[in-house]
């Protein structure tokens, strides 16, 4: 019996959410009275893992999975459940994660929640949390298969630190073949990326024109944030669809999500009220934002984030 | 290339989210139902292998009667012929599941689904689908072109995007992307009569044991009021930001 965690690493640096599936699967092997196993490819440092409570690292190193390939992933980690007889896999909801767990499902003949925002409230039945409604409701399920398979939603559980002395196997599984291949990844480097950042700063049509985003992506920077835009912005070719945050555009889970110029339309909101804490500027008192809003500011944008730059560059040069 | 486009039927994005029965069913009273957003540019994208590349599209849903008109609504939009798959969805295996099967009998080789519903938003009916088949599978596509049997499809990643190389059968989860927002596709008078005389089939689901049970549903707890930060103060909102909300 065992927990499998499947931490995702990318270039060998694990991601954010690699300690935060880790921290959750911890917990569940507690509560289910087992250990905790952590499945990694190709990542450096495995011993990043013990903090979070990784009991035993199942370490594979093959350059054939480089590039991230979802049936061939999907197989491995089938390979580590049953080698290590997990009665939970646990994946996080990275979009190789979203990617995974539905096939490691198939592949597992298990059960499968995702968008899971807590742990078990019980074992047996095993019942969990999960969002649905675009975040208007939680639905919880129970999951009826011997074994379970969990996608935990991102920023839902946090990081717990609880370090233990971990040991560290070598697994070699074999590969199958996959139809599907990368041709060319295409990446910004260098930018923080609205899946992966704590804050987002993200801005409307209120911003009256492209030419105007200089001080979105200034506030951006001294935030350490990703920038993100309403779907008019992206409809209206002002900023990249990649960028477009909302229900048919890409979902939020930030710690912070600040928004300019954006009135807060119901499919808006729908995408983005994940965030912990959301902060609107917006000229408009009666903006339905404010509604759903812990801090506003009424008024104009073009008056606002620069003092507001100001204050956080003061705020950055006493605390830094 | 015979298509099929995997329709759900969900609330409109504006409608009262209630739960009835000790908060084990959703309320529909008074809700609007419409094409799953992510299905809807899905839909479109078949469209236009339609008219370019001789496809046959077909639309499928898994649900009870009540969903008809929404799937009347994709043929009018200008699919070939609707399937329903007469049953009240489990959770998304029993979906995927009652699809493969449809997919197997139809003789399908490519299926275009949302990438997730908008209301239960578990994003697996397509990959579970494809894994049922063992067809090759792209999550959150945002294109795709079809060359004889070989695909080319750009999918999203977290800070980007990866060009994939596939082919025929194959499964894709479509998001916005998959066809430009003044491309989708809405019925006129003319697609809304003839989708009125288009096929649409009944078949009945096939049985096994559910691997999961929805059990009820909660509301987030009620939100408190906006703090609202003077224009002249922002050096408060930085301060709040700070110590009572520790976000900076």
């Amino acid at each position: 019996m065992a927990v499998l965690v499947f931490a995702e690493s990318t270039e060998g640096k694990f991601k954010k959410t690699a300690f935060e599936v880790t921290s959750y699967g911890k917990k569940v092997a507690e509560q289910l009275g087992t250990n905790l196993v952590v499945l990694t490819v190709n990542a450096d440092d495995i011993t990043l893992l013990y903090a979070y409570g990784a009991e035993k690292v199942l370490k594979v190193t093959n350059t054939a999975l480089a590039t991230f390939n979802a049936k061939i992933y999907a197989d491995v980690i089938k390979q580590a459940a049953t080698k290590e007889n997990a009665q939970v896999v646990i994946i996080d909801s990275s979009s190789n994660g979203i990617y995974l767990a539905p096939l490691v499902a198939v592949n597992l003949n298990a059960g499968l929640a995702t968008n899971v925002v807590a742990l078990p409230s019980s074992t047996s039945p095993f019942v969990v949390k999960r969002k649905s409604f675009s975040n208007k409701a939680f639905n919880n399920s129970e999951i009826k298969t011997a074994v379970k398979v969990i996608g935990l939603a991102k920023n839902s559980f946090g990081l717990k630190e609880q370090t233990i002395a971990g040991t560290e196997e070598v697994f070699a599984p074999t590969l199958i073949n996959s139809g599907v291949s990368s041709i060319s990844v295409d990446k910004s480097a260098g930018k923080v990326t609205i899946a992966d950042a704590d804050i987002v700063v993200s801005g409307g049509r209120g911003l009256k024109g492209p030419e105007n985003w200089g001080m979105i992506e200034e506030l951006a920077a001294v935030l350490g944030a990703a920038t993100a835009c309403s779907k008019p912005v992206s409809d209206l070719g002002w900023r990249p669809h990649s960028e477009h945050v909302g229900q048919t555009g890409k979902p939020v889970t930030s710690n912070l999500y600040i928004a300019i110029g954006i009135s807060g339309a119901i499919q808006h909101l729908a995408g983005v009220n994940s965030s912990k804490v959301k902060v609107v500027i917006n000229t408009d008192p009666e903006a339905p934002f404010f509604k759903a809003a812990d801090y506003g500011v009424v008024g104009d944008a073009f008056e606002v984030v620069p003092k507001f730059i100001e204050k956080l560059k003061e705020f950055k040069a006493q605390n830094s | 290339m015979k298509v099929l486009v995997c329709i759900s039927h969900v609330p409109d994005t504006t409608s009262k989210i209630n739960f009835i029965d000790n908060d084990t069913k959703f309320d529909t009273n008074g809700v609007q139902y419409v094409i799953n957003p992510h299905d809807e540019y899905s839909l479109t994208r078949a469209m236009w292998l339609k008219e370019n590349q001789g496809a046959t599209v077909t639309v499928v849903n898994v649900g009870n009667a009540t969903t008809e008109p929404t799937l009347r609504k994709a043929l009018a939009i200008g699919a070939d012929d609707a399937i329903r798959v007469n049953a009240e969805p489990i959770d998304g295996f029993f979906v995927a599941k009652q699809l493969a099967e449809v997919v197997k009998n139809g003789g399908f080789d490519l299926v275009i689904a949302g990438r997730e519903s908008i209301d239960y938003n578990g994003g697996m009916v397509p990959g579970m689908l494809a894994a049922l088949l063992d067809f090759n599978f792209v999550n959150a596509c945002i294109g795709f072109d079809v060359t004889g049997n070989n695909v080319t499809a750009t999918r999203e990643i977290d800070g980007g995007k990866e060009i994939l190389a596939t082919a025929l059968p194959l499964v894709i989860a479509g998001q916005k992307g998959i066809v430009e927002e003044k491309d989708l596709r809405i019925p006129n008078m003319r697609g809304i009569m003839t989708a009125r005389s288009k096929p649409l089939s009944i078949v009945e689901p096939v049985a096994f044991d559910n691997t999961t049970s929805a059990i009820n549903f909660e509301k987030p707890a009620p939100k408190g009021a906006v703090k609202l930060v003077d224009v002249n103060n922002l050096a408060e909102l930085v301060h709040l930001l700070h110590t009572e909300a520790k976000v900076i």
